[in-house]
C-alpha cells in the first residue's frame, strides 16, 4: 500500500484535474486527514492552486484537516438521534474529553466528529468509536466508556 | 447575426440571437440590478438579484445567464418581481454586519444601494451574525469577511480575469466562506496585490489596506517635511472622484490642492517615468550589446514582479532592475532632494498617490530602503487622494492650477504614458530610437501598441537592429507569452507586463466600480496629453538633463545603480 503523499499522486497522471477527489480520498484513507502540505502537492500534481483544492475539499464533510485521534468518535446527526439526544451526547463529551465537532483532545487520543444518519434510527442515539457502534447510548454511559478505553490504550 | 424583437414591459426591443436576457436590455438602456455578474465573463447566477417575469413561465428567471427567445415577453420591475428582489437583499442582509456608518464602503456600496432602491426599511429576517475575523495581514488588501455577501465575483475576476485563483469559497451551506487557501492571511498566499477584487467587490468586505491618522500626523508634524508625488495616471481620474467629466485633466489643480492639504512638496511621477525610461533603455540597450539576457521584462508594475517571484522564478533574471518610478521618485526625494534642501532623510515623509493597490506591498519591499531608510512611508490610492481632499474641504473647482515643485518639474510625453498598457514600449521605442540615431521617432503614433488587445506585439528596425516589442495588457494574459519565452522563442527584445487590463489607467486604486467607458475615456486623455507634448522623449526633459548633469552623471552610472536599481527573490508562498 503506498503511503506517502507523492506515492499516492504519482498513481494519477499529472494535470488531470478530474483526479482530485479520488487523490484526496486516497490520501485520508492512507494518511487520516489532509495536512497543508498534502493539499499544496496535490494542487502542484494537479496543476490546481491550492486555494482551489482546498475549497473543494472543504466543500465535503467527508475530508478531515487535522489528523484523527487514536479513537475516532462519530456522533449521528440524523433526525432520530438527534431527536433522541445526540446534542446531550455531544455537551457531555465536550465536558469531558474538552473537544467540539471536528477537534481533536490535546493527548491526540480521541477525536469527534458529528455525521448524518449512520442508518441504527431504531438504537438512536448512536455513536461509533473506531469503527464499533454504541447503540441507544446515554450520557452518563460516555464516562465509562471513555475511561474503559483509556484503561485498555494504557 | 439575427436579431428578433421581444417585448420588454410593453414596448419593443431588438435583442441578438443568443444573447442573454440582461445583455439585451442593457444595450436598450433597461436597467436591472445585479450583484454577482461581471460583463464580458460567464454568467453565474448565484445572486437572483437580475430576476425577471416572463410570461408564461411559472417562476422568475435570472436575466443574467438566461438566454433571450424569441416569443418573450418580459417585465424587468412588475410588483412580483421588486418583491423577489427585496426579499433577497432582506435576505443578504439578514446576517450583514450592519455597521454602514462605520463601514469602509459607505455610499459606495452596492448591496447598501440596492437596499435603498428597493426601500429596505427594516429588519425583516434576523440571522446569526457570523463572527468572522478581519485579515490585515496583506500589506495591501484588507478583507473583511463578515460583510461578504458571498457574491463571487473577486474569486472569479481573481480566477478567469487575472489567473491568480488566490481566493476561493471555502466550506458549504451558511459556514460558507471566501478566503485565501487554508483561510489564512492574504501575506501567505499567492495574491498579486492588484486589487482588481476590490474594484468588483459590491460591498466593504474587500477594501484596501489604510493608515489615515498616521498621514494626518505627519501632515501636521512641523518638524517633518511632507512630500507628495502623483502617479501619471492621478491627473486624468481624479476628476471623477469630483463628478467631473471621466478623463479631464485637472494635472494643475492637483497639485494646487495637494499644497491646500499642507504637504511642503509636491512632485509628478512622470517626472520619475522619464528617468525610469531612460535607465531601462540604457539597460536594455546594454543587454543587446553585450548579450545579456534576452528578452527583458518592464519592472514597473510591482504586481507583476510579485507574480513572476512566485510562478516564473526562472524568469527574474529577465527583469529589469531598475525600480518602478514610484521608487526611483522616493531614492531621488531622499537622496538628492534632500541634500539639495540640507534636510536629513530621516525628516522627509515621502507619499505617493498612485491608482494601485500593488504600489502599498512595493513600498514596503526590504530592497526598497537606502541606508536604513524607505524609499516612499505611504502609498495613497486614487481613492484615497480624494477622501483627503474632501477631508481638508477643498472645492476642487475653485482652485486655480499651479504647478509641480522645482528641480524636477518638466517631463516628457513619454512619461505620461506609463499610464496606459503599450505606453511604456512606446515610450522606450522613441527612447531607443533617440540613443541609437540621435533623432526622434518619426512615427507619431504606435497603433499597433494602442489597441486593447490581450497581447501586442510590435517590430521595428533602428539603425542596424531589428528590435521586436511585446506588451502583455492583464495578468491573465501572460501565461501564453511567458510559456513562449520559457520554451526559446527568442525574436523579442522587450515585454512590457502591466497585471491590470488596460494598464495603470484600469488599476485596483482607481475610483471603485469599475467601468469599462471610463478607463477608455482615461486612456484616450493620455494620448491626447501626448498628442499636444512636443518633447517625446525623457532625454529632451530640461530637469531630468539637470539631474544627470548634477547628480546622476549618466544612466547606469555607479549613483544610479546604487540608488535606482533593486534585486528580485523567488518568493515562497502557497500556490
Amino acid at each position: 500500500m503506498p503511503s506517502s503523499i507523492e506515492e499516492i499522486c504519482l498513481k494519477y497522471k499529472k494535470g488531470s484535474r478530474e483526479a482530485l477527489l479520488p487523490v484526496l480520498q486516497e490520501i485520508q484513507d492512507n494518511i487520516g486527514y489532509l495536512s497543508e502540505e498534502a493539499i499544496v502537492y496535490v494542487g502542484s500534481h494537479l496543476n490546481l492552486p491550492s486555494s482551489k483544492v482546498y475549497g473543494i475539499a472543504t466543500f465535503y464533510d467527508h475530508f478531515r484537516f487535522v489528523p484523527r485521534g487514536r479513537f475516532h468518535i462519530s456522533v449521528c446527526g440524523g433526525t432520530t438521534c438527534h431527536i433522541e439526544g445526540s446534542m446531550t451526547l455531544l455537551r457531555e463529551i465536550d465536558k469531558l474529553l474538552k473537544i467540539h465537532d471536528g477537534q481533536v483532545t490535546r493527548d491526540g487520543v480521541f477525536s469527534l466528529q458529528v455525521v448524518n444518519c449512520m442508518g441504527a434510527c431504531s438504537k438512536a442515539p448512536v455513536i461509533c468509536i473506531n469503527g464499533e457502534f454504541h447503540t441507544v447510548i446515554s450520557p452518563d454511559d460516555l464516562a465509562l466508556l471513555f475511561n474503559d478505553i483509556r484503561k485498555n490504550q494504557g | 447575426m439575427m436579431f428578433f424583437d421581444i417585448e420588454v414591459n410593453g414596448k419593443t426591443i431588438k435583442a441578438r440571437n443568443g444573447e442573454t436576457i440582461l445583455s439585451a436590455l442593457e444595450r436598450n438602456a433597461i436597467s436591472v440590478p445585479t450583484l454577482c455578474h461581471i460583463r464580458g465573463l460567464q454568467p453565474s447566477g448565484a445572486c437572483r438579484m437580475c430576476v425577471v417575469e416572463v410570461e408564461g413561465r411559472q417562476g422568475l428567471i435570472p436575466a443574467c445567464s438566461h438566454p433571450v427567445e424569441e416569443w418573450m415577453k418580459i417585465r424587468t420591475h412588475s410588483p412580483r418581481v421588486i418583491k423577489a428582489r427585496k426579499t433577497n437583499i432582506e435576505l443578504l442582509l439578514s446576517n450583514h454586519p450592519d455597521d454602514c456608518l462605520y463601514c469602509e464602503s459607505n455610499g459606495n456600496c452596492e448591496l447598501q444601494k440596492f437596499a435603498e432602491d428597493l426601500y429596505v426599511r427594516e429588519r425583516r429576517f434576523y440571522g446569526k451574525k457570523n463572527k468572522y475575523k478581519t485579515d490585515p495581514s496583506s500589506a495591501a488588501i484588507f478583507r473583511d469577511p463578515a460583510k461578504c455577501i458571498l457574491c463571487g465575483r473577486c474569486i472569479r475576476v481573481c480566477e478567469e480575469v487575472q489567473d491568480i485563483t488566490a481566493l476561493e469559497f471555502i466550506g458549504r451551506g451558511n459556514e460558507m466562506q471566501v478566503g485565501p487557501a487554508f483561510n489564512k492571511g492574504m501575506n501567505l498566499s499567492s495574491c498579486i496585490n492588484c486589487g482588481q477584487c476590490i474594484m468588483v467587490c459590491p460591498t466593504g468586505a474587500l477594501t484596501e489596506k489604510k493608515h489615515p491618522a498616521e498621514l494626518q500626523e505627519m501632515l501636521h508634524n512641523p518638524a517633518i517635511n511632507t512630500i507628495i508625488q502623483c502617479s501619471p495616471t492621478l491627473s486624468v481620474t481624479l476628476a471623477e472622484e469630483f463628478g467631473l467629466r471621466p478623463g479631464k485633466d485637472i494635472e494643475g489643480v492637483m497639485y494646487a490642492v495637494l499644497r491646500k492639504i499642507g504637504f511642503d512638496h509636491v512632485f509628478d511621477t512622470s517626472f520619475a517615468a522619464d528617468l525610469y525610461i531612460a535607465e531601462l533603455t540604457n539597460e536594455l540597450l546594454n543587454r543587446i550589446s553585450s548579450g545579456g539576457k534576452l528578452p527583458m521584462f518592464s519592472s514597473c508594475c510591482p504586481a507583476w514582479i510579485k507574480y513572476a517571484e512566485q510562478f516564473r522564478p526562472g524568469l527574474l533574471g529577465n527583469i529589469s532592475v531598475c525600480k518602478s518610478p514610484q521608487q526611483m521618485m522616493g531614492s531621488v526625494i531622499s537622496n538628492h532632494f534632500t541634500q539639495l534642501k540640507k534636510i536629513q532623510p530621516e525628516n522627509i515623509y515621502s507619499v505617493s498617490a498612485m491608482p494601485c493597490i500593488a504600489k502599498k506591498f512595493e513600498a514596503q519591499r526590504e530592497q526598497m530602503t537606502h541606508k536604513g531608510i524607505t524609499d516612499v512611508d505611504m502609498v495613497l490610492t486614487t481613492r484615497e487622494l480624494a477622501r483627503l481632499i474632501r477631508l481638508n474641504g477643498i472645492d476642487v473647482q475653485q482652485v486655480e492650477s499651479e504647478m509641480a515643485d522645482q528641480p524636477y518639474r518638466t517631463r516628457s510625453a513619454s512619461g505620461k504614458m506609463l499610464a496606459v498598457s503599450g505606453g511604456l514600449t512606446e515610450a522606450v521605442i522613441r527612447a531607443l530610437h533617440f540613443r541609437i540615431t540621435g533623432k526622434d521617432l518619426p512615427l507619431k503614433r504606435i497603433p499597433e501598441l494602442r489597441s486593447s488587445k490581450a497581447v501586442k506585439e510590435f517590430s521595428i528596425k533602428i539603425g542596424d537592429f531589428k528590435l521586436g516589442f511585446a506588451v502583455i495588457n492583464g495578468m491573465g494574459n501572460a501565461p501564453e507569452l511567458l510559456n513562449e519565452i520559457e520554451s526559446g522563442r527568442n525574436d523579442l527584445h522587450f515585454i512590457e507586463v502591466m497585471a491590470c487590463p488596460g494598464g495603470c489607467v484600469g488599476g485596483g486604486g482607481q475610483p471603485a466600480g469599475k467601468n469599462a467607458g471610463s478607463v477608455r475615456n482615461r486612456i484616450k486623455a493620455i494620448y491626447e496629453i501626448d498628442d499636444k507634448e512636443p518633447v517625446k522623449t525623457p532625454y529632451k526633459n530640461p530637469s531630468l538633463n539637470a539631474l544627470y548633469e548634477t547628480f546622476l552623471i549618466e544612466p547606469g552610472s555607479d549613483e544610479s545603480v546604487n540608488l535606482l536599481q533593486t534585486n528580485y527573490q523567488k518568493r515562497e508562498v502557497l500556490l
